[in-house]
């Protein structure tokens, strides 16, 4: 940091695409609303548990399935066994932002490498990595799960990958597309004809260029994920009791909806209200990382 | 063309033989059997059963004599419905499936593309964020909560239209099953449209189009609808694929018989035979749809080439 490397500092500062990305971003102010609202959510969720008095499975015997009272201290009231709401909403919120952050990214990395190599290279590779797809997805997803568990045990690591890995295959099959048509481009033609190597055409060329959809897509799958995490959690797969997720709240809320309508209000605001921060998260991104709008 | 199709017709048979033989294996790998349950079995009762579907062969011997049975269209019997073959359950559901789900892709891919084109049109204003937010409702609040309060408002609160079931199969059962089943579908669908169509209206050959003095409604439905698709035509493949073969929650919901339940009731009971008849026929699916996509992008886009 000392030494002043003479060349970066004398050469012309390039914008690249992240720092560019960045800055306009912090311009676009439904994006800049909905990722202070997703930070202090995800502050909430990781602080938040240190200050509610209440364990995530005690049970307060005084006070079964009460509404949202101040005077007893359960702010979002307790459900049939007598376990505070808020602090299982909290605890709910670590698991379905980290299963919905991480299964994401894994779906993310495979799924745009996977497809832009399969769309850009073509022919008999494209065919063979499609038809792999192909056959991933007719796989029973329920027997997959139910190995990966025999054989690795009970853990939740091993759901993030278990969800990452269905969730690839479609991220796969539209980045292919978009690639089938962006590799006719002139830049492409460009790039080719100058000699670029395969492999730095699709990173500095393709990938960019796909971030769009990409980027779109992300902001669909979190929500997906969040809720296949709720279906194997339901199915006994998933997250135990008392442990339980925002999907898993919501699910059991459900079924209580006439008579404790608050169980389901609370986790489905919490989960609603962050699939629309990533939601216009995942627009303003869009917005920033397009090439062709400066 | 015809030669691309030709050989993805070809490709397609070692295809689905890969995607049975995983299938097959990975069934019987897990643990658990078809005929385990609370009380056990006697040994002897037990092994005349395993004995009577030939569950008592080495696995190689298995795979053979299904493979055999289903160059004869044979899916073999169901452990779980004991009177019924897995083809002709899956013959009882898919009709139901294809109906409700058919309906509501159709539905969704209505109003999902114009609220997807709206909102691009008026990029980041009031009515795109007005747009968007009511159209990813369909993901926002899950299937499981979504169909419960549609029955409520409308079925029993208004008392427009039956709670559940398809009575005498009339439109007015149908209507609060397709549109439980499509909501999710729209949000997906609008949200690709609305950024594929951002990007589309970007280029140079709209620009052009514009500056020739196209009316903006022509602009859009000949020059940027088409390229605009391309990623939902991308996701409408494996999704179409996966809708018409039904929804188990939305099927439990609304007391639909569809093919929804037997890829859980299947997998959990170990119904072995089960399980494979719906996996085969879903991959058949998933291979016809996912070649016609093929088909539609090179359609859509005439830059695109095999």
């Amino acid at each position: 940091m000392a030494a002043v490397n003479p060349v970066s500092s004398s050469a012309v500062e390039g914008r690249s695409l992240w720092v560019d990305a960045r800055r306009r971003l912090m311009r676009n102010r439904a994006a800049v609303v909905a990722s202070v609202i997703l930070i202090s959510m995800t502050l909430a969720v990781i602080v938040g548990p240190w200050l509610v008095p209440f364990d995530y499975d005690f049970t307060d015997w005084s006070n079964i399935a009460v509404p949202p009272d101040l005077a007893s201290g359960h702010l979002f009231g307790t459900d049939s066994l007598g376990r505070d709401l808020l602090m299982r909403t909290l605890y709910g919120g670590r698991i379905s932002l980290l299963v919905g952050l991480v299964a994401t990214l894994v779906s993310l990395l495979i799924g745009i490498a996977y497809g832009a190599i399969a769309g850009y290279v073509g022919g008999r590779v494209d065919h063979l990595m499609m038809r792999i797809v192909d056959i991933l997805y007719a796989m029973p997803f329920m027997f997959f799960v139910i190995l990966l568990m025999v054989l690795f045990g009970r853990n939740i690591v091993l759901i993030f990958v278990a969800i990452g890995a269905i969730n690839w295959l479609d991220m796969a099959r539209i980045v292919r597309g978009q690639t089938l048509s962006l590799k006719r481009k002139e830049f492409i033609e460009a790039a080719e004809a100058l000699g670029t190597p395969t492999l730095a055409i699709i990173r500095r060329h393709i990938v960019p260029n796909l971030l769009g959809v990409v980027v779109v897509y992300v902001t669909l799958t979190i929500p997906q994920v969040i809720l296949v995490e709720s279906f194997l959690s339901f199915l006994g797969l998933g997250v135990q009791e008392p442990m339980t997720s925002w999907g898993a709240l919501v699910n059991d809320g459900a079924q209580e909806m006439e008579s404790a309508p608050w169980l389901l209000i609370f986790p489905a605001v919490f989960l609603a209200a962050t699939l629309f921060c990533f939601n216009f998260i995942g627009d303003g991104l869009r917005d920033a990382l397009d090439p062709k709008d400066r | 063309m015809l030669k691309f199709a030709l050989k993805r017709f070809l490709g397609a048979w070692p295809t689905l033989l890969i995607m049975i033989a995983i299938a097959f294996f990975m069934i019987r790998v897990a643990p658990g059997g078809p005929f385990d349950s609370e009380r056990k079995l006697p040994p002897e009762i037990e092994a005349r059963m395993l004995q009577a579907y030939h569950l008592d062969e080495p696995l190689y011997q298995q795979f053979g004599r299904y493979l055999a049975g289903l160059l004869k269209g044979d899916f073999g019997p169901s452990f779980q419905y004991k009177e019924y073959s897995v083809s002709e359950l899956v013959m009882a559901g898919f009709p139901v499936s294809l109906r409700l789900g058919g309906l509501a892709m159709l539905l969704a891919l209505v109003v999902g593309v114009s609220a997807g084109t709206i909102a691009a049109l008026r990029q980041n204003t009031r009515t795109d964020y007005a747009v968007m937010a009511v159209s990813m409702t369909g993901i926002s609040i899950p299937n499981f909560v979504m169909a419960p309060l549609l029955i409520l408002f409308f079925a029993v609160f208004l008392g427009w239209l039956p709670a559940g079931g398809l009575g005498d199969g009339s439109a007015a059962n149908l209507v609060l099953p397709v549109i439980s089943l499509a909501l999710p579908q729209i949000a997906y669908i609008s949200r690709l449209t609305r950024g594929s169509m951002i990007e589309v209206l970007h280029s140079n050959f709209i620009r052009t189009a514009r500056a020739k003095g196209l009316p903006e409604r022509l602009v859009i439905l000949r020059h940027a609808i088409k390229p605009a698709l391309l990623p939902v035509v991308s996701y409408l493949g494996p999704a179409t694929a996966a809708i018409i073969t039904g929804s188990v929650v939305i099927e439990q919901i609304f007391g639909v018989p569809g093919l929804g339940r037997f890829f859980v009731q299947g997998a959990l009971n170990r119904d072995y035979t089960l399980v494979l008849g719906v996996v085969i026929f879903y991959g058949v699916l998933i291979i016809v749809f996912n070649f016609f996509v093929d088909m539609i992008y090179a359609l859509l886009d005439p830059r695109v080439k095999y």
